[in-house]
């Protein structure tokens, strides 16, 4: 049985902008980069599009700016991590270094694999990721903490609200951001509920 | 109480709540393909797990394999290792598996339905956010990620917060040349990409009842596109027309069951719904992306946005469209020429939009300089599609005939687009590079539209291209 991990109930590190709405996981890890059986290497390929040119040139990306090597979070825009399902989007963030996400929203999936991963996605509104873009603009070194405990993002004296849905929040100040212990745990619980389901008897 | 099919199968099952309030359900249904699973299967050995439940699961391979030459080992090295790995996999743990150039092999979308395996009431998980597909049975179908596939295959359950209820209403009738894409296009279009988080998508109304089962699939399968993880459409008569006498449906006594169970579960007309919207089928076009997502969409008679139609909100991602995709604001997006065309995928690869394509093409030619293919969702689409004489017609109007598979929909095998070439695509997403070139340019649409842009060399009216009846003058 897996063990609980060590709970998050912060994160502190310098930031990133990487400016967009719908930012797509086709976008953050394009599919050629998926035929792998392992998600080491990922990080590497992490925005490849939007950071080379074909022939493997740097397009100035933000994640390739030396003032900002080393960040740790990610400032983004609405809707980030649509599209497809593949883990391999927060796996190659995670292994680019990326520990934690403001967006001002989020899509499912992506939010719930970043979750199970203990990458620490927290929503903030519109001006906030202005201010903080300006600020980490101005001062790359500066460090952002994402409090998942009390809901808030500070730099210095400066604190903006964020949004940690409950369950994630929970998860992560307990460690079991990886469900996987808990849901082994009840091995009878679904026994019992797959026995009471008609269909599982038809096959 | 009354409640909607969306609780009653949800509930039916819950094993618990966890401590941290999300819902521990069990997976009636897990589709395996090779992208999300290696390693899935890989953690479970690390941890020295079996799989649970077996017996629950069902792989088959799709993204990687090619839609021409499919010998093993196959040419590519990393497709080739993948699909090892699947056999592996799959032979160590018992799992049933499709595959390639067998049998039932397709994608894992078009073959659950089609083996009887997707049926009403269950819940349905696959690493794949178009699992939502399934959902055109009656059934809780969503895509996860490759930690939860560890997850079902060690526990054959995740963990998940319960969803909301939106009720999409669809009214009246669709025109002729309007088909169950432009539904989901103008869903998408209306209710925007990231309308839909947080919900699951409830398709009814008299559009969605007179759909036949593979249009209901087209629809359910874009619910992830406006941002819902699942769509599904109530079980009828119509559902149980399609799976009775499907190798994995239930037979004899258990059929009669099965139906009784299954009308049970539709939800009750006084359910209440988290949110309820109305929309006019009558009024939908045939509609095309013209930008980078599937929200940037339009009927075929509108001209692009220009900024001032764009709430400000949305003028980074308009202004990025129009770069990327080399348009102009304000004029239609008809008369665009069209380097490839590409008809298949999940979204429009089943037999219904073959026959739609053959019965409009027949004798007309693919316009020189326009690459089009034609690729069947799974080989029991394509032994059909052969039988009937649609491979022949499609063949004889200069379309290539492929092997079944993803192809062109995501380029995870030989079928890309090079450079900035625009394809016509009956696929479900636009984004920037996804169909294999970084600058290439998808414009999405129905799979008999995608017969009208091959056959003109350009984005055009199907309605006026094949003289469908009705259609705009």
């Amino acid at each position: 049985m897996t063990q609980p991990f060590a709970p998050i109930p912060r994160l502190v590190g310098t930031a990133v902008h990487v400016p967009g709405d719908d930012i797509d996981t086709d976008r953050i890890i394009p599919a050629r980069y998926m035929k792998v059986v392992t998600f080491d290497g990922l990080g590497a390929h992490a925005f490849h599009d939007e950071r080379f040119t074909a022939d493997g040139g740097s397009k100035g990306h933000p994640l390739d700016d030396p003032r900002h090597a080393g960040a740790s979070v990610l400032l983004s825009g609405r809707n980030f991590g649509c599209g497809s399902s593949r883990e391999h989007a927060p796996q190659a963030l995670l292994r680019f270094g990326i520990k934690g996400i403001l967006a001002t929203s989020f899509a499912e999936i992506f939010f719930g694999n970043c979750t199970t991963l203990g990458i620490v996605c927290a929503r903030v509104d519109e001006a906030t990721i202005r201010a903080l873009a300006d600020l980490v603009h101005v001062d790359p070194q500066a460090q952002v903490t994402i409090d998942v405990e009390g809901e808030v993002v500070r730099v210095g004296a400066q604190a903006w609200p964020a949004q940690i849905p409950a369950s994630a929040r929970e998860a992560f100040l307990t460690g079991r951001y990886d469900p996987l212990a808990t849901l082994q745990a009840r091995a009878d619980a679904v026994r019992a509920t797959a026995a009471k389901l008609p269909y599982l008897g038809w096959r | 109480m009354p409640r909607t099919l969306f609780h009653k199968v949800w509930d039916a099952h819950t094993v618990g709540t966890l401590p941290d309030g999300r819902t521990q359900l069990f997976v009636g249904l897990h589709l395996v393909h090779e992208v999300t699973s290696p390693q899935a299967f890989a953690a479970l050995d690390e941890l020295g797990l079996p799989v649970a439940y077996p017996q629950c699961t069902v792989a088959t391979v799709d993204h990687i394999v090619p839609t021409d030459d499919t010998a093993r080992p196959l040419k590519d090295p990393l497709a080739e290792a993948m699909l090892a790995a699947l056999e592996r996999n799959t032979a160590k743990h018992g799992i049933a598996f499709h595959a390639a150039g067998q049998d039932h092999q397709g994608i894992v979308h078009i073959i659950g339905p089609e083996l009887g395996l997707t049926q009403p009431g269950m819940t349905v998980a696959c690493g794949d956010s178009h699992t939502s597909t399934h959902g055109a049975f009656g059934a809780i179908a969503l895509g996860i990620g490759t930690s939860q596939v560890r997850d079902v295959l060690a526990t054959q359950t995740i963990a998940l917060e319960p969803l909301r209820v939106r009720r999409v209403e669809i009214s009246g009738a669709l025109g002729p040349g309007v088909y169950a894409k432009d539904v989901a296009l103008h869903v998408i279009r209306t209710l925007g990409v990231n309308g839909g988080v947080g919900f699951a998508y409830e398709f009814a109304g008299d559009v969605v009842d007179a759909m036949s089962m593979e249009e209901r699939m087209t629809l359910c399968n874009m619910s992830i596109e406006g941002g819902a993880r699942v769509g599904y459409v109530n079980p009828d008569d119509t559902t149980f027309a399609f799976l009775r006498g499907r190798p994995h449906a239930p037979q004899g006594e258990d059929w009669e069951a099965a139906v009784t169970w299954w009308r049970s579960l539709a939800s009750d007309a006084d359910a209440v719904y988290d949110d309820v919207v109305h929309l006019d089928g009558s009024a939908i076009a045939p509609t095309v992306t013209w930008g980078i997502n599937p929200g940037q969409a339009l009927g075929i008679d509108e001209p692009i946005p220009s900024a001032d139609d764009v709430p400000a909100a949305d003028r980074g991602t308009w202004q990025e469209a129009l770069a990327h995709m080399s348009l102009q604001p304000g004029v239609p997006l008809a008369g665009t020429r069209v380097d490839v065309a590409f008809i298949g995928s999940c979204t429009n690869g089943r037999l219904s939009d073959l026959r739609a394509v053959a019965a409009a093409v027949k004798g007309h030619k693919v316009a020189p300089g326009v690459k089009a293919l034609v690729v069947p969702g799974s080989w029991e689409v394509a032994r059909e599609a052969e039988a009937e004489g649609i491979a022949q017609v499609l063949q004889e109007a200069g379309f290539e005939w492929r092997k079944p598979g993803c192809s062109m929909c995501l380029a995870m095998n030989p079928d890309k687009l090079v450079g900035d070439q625009l394809c016509a695509s009956s696929s479900n997403r636009n984004f920037k590079g996804r169909q294999g070139s970084a600058t290439g340019r998808t414009v999405l649409m129905s799979p008999v539209m995608v017969a009208a842009a091959a056959v003109t060399g350009q984005v055009a009216d199907a309605r006026q291209v094949f003289g469908l009846q009705g259609g705009a003058a």
